[in-house]
């Protein structure tokens, strides 16, 4: 663990020589940031991205790192063109494909140890929430998770409670592991750059879990996670056959990716995949448009950042309405059918 | 190789899903003091889950449950609530109570590594994230310290032979994932892996005889140490309400206005 001791004494002096204030320019000397690249089939995951952003606010240099079947040719290259990065760190390896936990995250930790980064910053997606906690108990750091904003090099934000309470919190690790929030970090410019590719260290770790298969729900739609527009449904929809009715036309007229609470998605009406809340997907759309949701705290954490929230609902009471910033009581059924026909006919 | 399984699960008291909290004046927590506490509802599914592989009689016969928590004096009350549920025995270990949040899960993790060494564990059942800290972390760090593998945020556990194969199917963005491992194994739980049940008034009962120990942090050898300090907790940005429209005409009017459409 020399490293770490070393980072620790960097530390002391930083401190002294900063003392709080957020200097840039010191900063950018001492601090060094990896970025963890999520891919899939050689594409990166819209959570590499928001590590990006977060990974450049920080204000150091910013190191990526990518794993997996021939990423080189794929992944490490697309990421090479992302705007400000130092360079990409890519292992070629069909091992790693699938982002196993245990084998992925000894190999995260030696190329951390050897790039000695002070901050290690990955997306609060499945990916991220699975790998990275056990690289940092590997790295023995405590992990601040799902970070929607950046004071300091040390000072993080978070939302706890669903969401009900925002935490201030200073990390006196030598290492920061985090996860970021993918809707409060964005805006990476995708072209223009070109890093140069490096070999990784690859540790070869055994793999103890072997990948059986996947199920993965396919939709011509946007991404819930990032669409700019999304509609969700509730248990006021009563039936798939009403959900796929009511709220696929109107998400459909309004390119929307589709939503639904966890109400919806335990009664089976939707895949378990497209559930909003707090602990589902997080998405903070342009518009944020729900029908037959009552607005349940948990289903609250995982919208109210979007920018316009508009809501449907029968009861005039129901908790949505007080974050709404459009509401309109009435029969879901009717209302939702009239509004799709409407904006068809204005488009 | 496994002859049966010997289930750890560690459960956490917090405040009741259902209730809104409150930051307390001085910004440095959640008021806690008077407010309605329960079994994190990730901790629930673990345990239904222990008890539902008891009850399945699948390949390997389950030997012990134990519940662990770790809290004030309250968490007795969990611990009780586990073992009314179908958990064998249970440790406390008691750490004071305090507003800043508790064991941080590096801590937890450590201990809980101490734990399932000293107790001959082979299955860690925990949640996928407590929802007062909402890290989502204990879990993985504690498979790492183990260096054993982990199936996070699944949604069924399968038991195939008696060899200790099993098969996990689990939660990952856009759909499901099935991955195989071998015993031991840490597995944290999803909320549609099952639906716990309630317990009932003989089993409240009878979860009174069962032993509960008492234990310290000293115990396992691991201290309090906290990594992160709490600056400030404040209260989110409030959304008002914009109020309501009469009809679908006003209701795309206003979105038009408010740039939305």
């Amino acid at each position: 663990m020399i490293p770490i001791a070393r980072h620790s004494a960097l530390r002391a002096v930083r401190s002294q020589l900063v003392p709080r204030a957020f200097n840039q320019s010191a900063l950018a000397r001492l601090l060094s940031t990896l970025a963890v690249l999520e891919q899939r089939d050689g594409k990166l995951q819209a959570s590499s991205l928001s590590a990006i952003a977060a990974a450049q606010k920080l204000g150091g240099p910013v190191t990526a790192f990518v794993a997996g079947n021939g990423v080189k040719g794929t992944s490490a290259a697309e990421a090479a063109k992302i705007k400000g990065l130092d360079k990409v760190v890519a292992v070629d390896s069909e091992a790693y494909e699938k982002g196993l936990a245990e084998n992925y995250a000894p190999l995260l930790v030696e190329n951390i140890k050897k790039g000695e980064y002070t901050h290690i910053v990955g997306g609060h997606s499945a990916f991220g929430k699975s790998l990275l906690p056990r690289v940092a108990a590997l790295l023995d750091v405590q992990q601040v998770s799902d970070i929607t904003g950046i004071e300091s090099e040390d000072t993080f934000v978070r939302p706890i409670y669903a969401g009900n309470a925002i935490l201030t919190v200073q990390s006196s690790d030598p290492i920061k592991v985090l996860t970021v929030r993918g809707t409060a970090f964005q805006g990476v410019e995708t072209e223009g750059g070109s890093a140069e590719i490096v070999e990784g260290v690859d540790p070869k770790a055994p793999a103890q879990t072997e990948w059986v298969s996947e199920e993965l729900a396919k939709s011509e739609r946007p991404d819930l996670g990032t669409a700019s527009r999304v509609v969700s449904g509730g248990r006021g929809l009563k039936s798939k056959e009403e959900f796929d009715r009511v709220i696929v036309p109107l998400a459909d007229t309004l390119g929307a990716a589709i939503g639904a609470s966890r109400a919806a998605v335990d009664s089976g009406f939707a895949d378990n995949s497209l559930q909003v809340g707090q602990t589902g997907k997080n998405v903070a759309p342009q518009l944020y448009l729900c029908a037959g949701i009552s607005g349940a705290i948990q289903h609250l954490a995982g919208m109210k950042d979007s920018k316009v929230i508009a809501a449907i609902n029968k009861d005039p009471d129901a908790p949505i309405f007080q974050v709404a910033d459009v509401g309109l009581v009435g029969d879901l059924f009717e209302k939702v059918p009239e509004l799709t026909e409407k904006l068809k006919s204005q488009a | 190789m496994a002859s049966g399984l010997r289930i750890l699960v560690p459960v956490k008291r917090v405040i009741d899903y259902a209730i809104k909290p409150r930051i307390n004046k001085a910004q440095t927590g959640v008021e806690t003091a008077g407010v309605k506490h329960s079994l994190n509802p990730f901790d629930e599914l673990s345990i239904e889950e222990a008890v539902r592989l008891r009850e399945r009689k699948g390949p390997l016969k389950v030997e012990n449950i134990l519940a662990l928590s770790a809290g004030g004096a309250k968490c007795a009350d969990t611990l009780r609530t586990a073992m009314a549920m179908g958990a064998d025995r249970a440790f406390h270990v008691d750490v004071p109570d305090s507003n800043d949040g508790g064991l941080e899960p590096l801590t937890i993790a450590k201990m809980l590594k101490e734990v399932v060494n000293k107790e001959n564990i082979n299955l860690v059942l925990l949640g996928k994230q407590a929802i007062d800290g909402d890290q989502g972390q204990t879990g993985q760090m504690l498979a790492g310290l183990l260096g054993w593998p982990q199936a996070t945020q699944a949604s069924k556990v399968d038991i195939k032979d008696d060899q200790g194969t099993v098969e996990v199917t689990h939660e990952v963005d856009g759909g499901v994932e099935t991955l195989r491992a071998k015993l031991p194994l840490i597995i944290t739980t999803d909320l549609r892996l099952n639906e716990p049940r309630y317990a009932t008034l003989p089993n409240i009962m009878k979860a009174k005889k069962k032993p509960l120990e008492k234990k310290t942090l000293a115990d396992f050898g691991v201290e309090d140490k906290k990594r992160l300090k709490t600056l400030k907790v404040t209260e989110p940005p409030a959304r008002q309400g914009g109020g309501k429209v009469e009809d679908v005409d006003g209701l795309i009017g206003k979105l038009k206005e408010l740039g939305a459409l």
